[in-house]
């Protein structure tokens, strides 16, 4: 080694390294081609997770779809309320039940967006030591709070407590609950992925730190917390097990968020759910293809507005 | 224990606690902007606090009178008469058929929610990796009830051939042995359709991390000569693992209190019904047996007992997420 030249020693290495020079050793090359192996197992495996993956989504999208499309088309689904329609009627339409879920869901945002993007302010911006590891557990544990134990819980408080009726607003307060968490993680993620340097620069010009956050924190990471407030509303909006509890089905158009029974759609699905005639299968069908499109325009929305309002990009 | 590209997961995704960006700022400087925010902020964390703690205390108070009542041994019978004077009622069933579901749905979606997450971050053609986002999206955008109705109607007879192979062939295992259920609506048929609801979750999430990988480390893994599996397991999977066990948690927690699409296809049992530890034998869940008695809280004393049963979910789903961020805690510390 101590004669030849660095040339000479570069070139020999490139030459080991070149495909198709002769191998080292019969044992690298074995080793190589295990990696090969691993790799081209690991591909197809992913591949097909993903395929398999697609298979209930278009199932159930193909079931809901071809049972529920037909009546959709009819204007008066989206017109006309089930009132006086009987299981063994055709007619009627679902805009009470429509309508419900926009409220229920329009007043459970109004609540917990504010309160969880703050939340996630705090752990990012602000938090620190205890205090924060105790909030942070915390919405770890709401994360996992199941809806029914949610809607019990404002069971325990609004009804057996209070003494209040099963009301719209008390079941918005049940989805307060589930939403918060989720908004309150995707907004940490998002804002923990701001660079540092953003802040940094902001302090250097002097502008103070909660005009930092709200100037150039948050509109930084304003197209993610946008995608996690849709994600989290997306979940409360078809969520049926604190409705069960708390929120009672009827068949007509209520606006009234303190007296009253108001229907939502997941309601209205599970209220006809073991139906076997066919007039009352067919809503069902139609009101779980509603319920799908009313998330998914919303969803599409967000996403809209997120790509418009991003700094980034 | 740093990574083989030299950056630890703590580094890279500070928590909240034991972080270090920033550490030393003194940026808020007391202005009155500084303190009104600050206070908001701190009041929405103190809220999230006081919410759970409510949720506990409230669950507990409500549950304890019928609790005393409780002329069975709540946690050990298998009984659940919620009438009368001398009510008898006990979790066991309820607890092996959510745990038993749960875990069936994390075994199926994790990996294959991690996988698919790859998918789209590391091996899907440019073209497809948006669509492919979007169509797991999707699958996250159905309610648990259409599942619940999906379950029942279309998936659950075409699932009754594969129940009926598995007892022929592995019913000498106690795990499949037969039973009396006839139909789909058995605790692995629940187990594969929570598996299904949960895929979004995991895939989303874990997405969301694997694209957030620096792309010096995947550079970095590559120039040293990785195959693409290879600088996958040392610079995606390490970056994303925190994202993968949070989404995890997520996950279970939404499996062990789904409720409406449970109720909808699992067979709930009779009284009486002798105990089997197989898996295609039906059952109900906390969840389902609350929903389907929703319609019947009119006591104090009946209402109380669901009450229990939702306080026993709650404190599951409380100790699950609490062993999960222990886990998490004990890697970072690790890693550090």
């Amino acid at each position: 080694m101590s004669t030849a030249t660095p040339a000479t020693a570069v070139a020999r290495t490139r030459a080991a390294g070149r495909p198709g020079s002769p191998q080292p050793s019969p044992a690298l090359s074995h080793k190589a081609r295990s990696r090969e192996l691993k790799n081209a197992a690991a591909r197809v495996l992913v591949w097909l997770a993903f395929l398999v993956a697609l298979v209930p989504l278009v199932w159930i999208l193909w079931s809901v779809v071809s049972q529920g499309y037909h009546l959709l088309l009819d204007s008066g689904w989206w017109t006309h309320s089930q009132k006086g329609i009987t299981a063994r009627r055709q007619g009627g339409g679902a805009v009470h039940a429509i309508q419900g879920t926009l409220l229920q869901g329009a007043v459970t945002a109004a609540i917990s967006v504010p309160v969880a993007v703050m939340t996630a302010v705090y752990l990012v911006e602000y938090g620190r030591g205890k205090l924060a590891r105790a909030v942070s557990f915390m919405v770890d544990i709401l994360t996992g709070i199941p809806s029914i134990v949610a809607g019990l819980f404002i069971y325990a408080v609004w009804v057996t407590t209070l003494g209040f009726q099963r009301v719209a607003f008390a079941v918005s307060l049940s989805l307060v609950l589930l939403m918060i968490p989720t908004v309150v993680r995707s907004t940490e993620e998002m804002l923990k992925l701001v660079p540092n340097e953003l802040r940094e620069a902001s302090y250097a010009l002097g502008v103070p730190k909660w005009k930092t956050i709200v100037r150039v924190v948050l509109p930084t990471a304003f197209s993610g917390i946008i995608t996690g407030i849709l994600l989290g509303l997306a979940r409360v909006m078809g969520e049926t097990a604190p409705l069960l509890i708390l929120g009672p089905y009827t068949k007509s158009i209520a606006t009234d968020l303190f007296g009253g029974y108001m229907a939502t759609l997941p309601t209205m699905i599970n209220q006809d759910r073991t139906e076997s005639l066919q007039p009352a299968v067919d809503r069902v069908w139609a009101a779980a293809l509603t319920l799908i499109l009313l998330i998914l325009v919303l969803n599409l929305a967000g996403r809209l507005i997120a790509r418009l309002g991003s700094v980034r990009k | 224990m740093a990574t083989v590209t030299g950056v630890s997961v703590a580094d890279e995704m500070p928590g909240p606690d034991g972080r270090t960006p920033l550490s030393g700022d003194r940026a808020g400087t007391g202005r009155l902007g500084d303190r009104l925010f600050g206070g908001a902020a701190l009041g929405a964390g103190l809220l999230v606090v006081a919410l759970v703690t409510l949720i506990g205390v409230f669950l507990l108070w409500r549950a304890v009178p019928s609790l005393a009542n409780n002329d069975a041994n709540f946690l050990t019978s298998r009984e659940w008469q919620v009438d009368g004077q001398h009510p008898r009622f006990g979790i066991v069933e309820m607890l092996w058929t959510t745990v038993a579901a749960s875990s069936i749905a994390l075994l199926v979606a994790v990996p294959v929610g991690v996988a698919v997450a790859l998918f789209i971050t590391q091996y899907s053609p440019r073209w497809l990796s948006r669509p492919a986002a979007n169509l797991v999206d999707l699958l996250a955008a159905v309610p648990s009830i259409v599942y619940g109705l999906w379950g029942l109607r279309t998936f659950g007879p075409k699932f009754e051939p594969v129940q009926a192979w598995l007892t022929d062939h592995l019913g000498w295992f106690p795990l499949f042995a037969k039973t009396s259920i006839s139909g789909s609506g058995t605790i692995l048929f629940i187990g594969i359709i929570l598996a299904i609801m949960i895929l979004p979750i995991v895939t989303a999430l874990s997405r969301e991390v694997f694209a957030q990988t620096p792309i010096t480390h995947i550079e970095g893994a590559l120039a040293l000569g990785a195959t693409k599996w290879e600088m996958i397991r040392t610079a995606v999977l390490p970056f994303g693992r925190p994202g993968v066990i949070s989404a995890s948690m997520l996950a279970l927690g939404r499996a062990l209190g789904e409720t409406i699409a449970v109720t909808i296809i699992v067979s709930a049992l009779s009284q009486g019904t002798p105990w089997t530890w197989s898996l295609l034998n039906g059952g109900e869940t906390f969840a389902s047996r609350i929903a389907n008695n929703a319609a019947e809280f009119d006591s104090p004393q009946k209402t109380g007992a669901f009450i229990a049963a939702g306080l026993v979910l709650f404190v599951l789903t409380f100790v699950v997420n609490a062993v999960a961020r222990v886990v998490i805690e004990r890697r970072k510390a690790f890693t550090e």
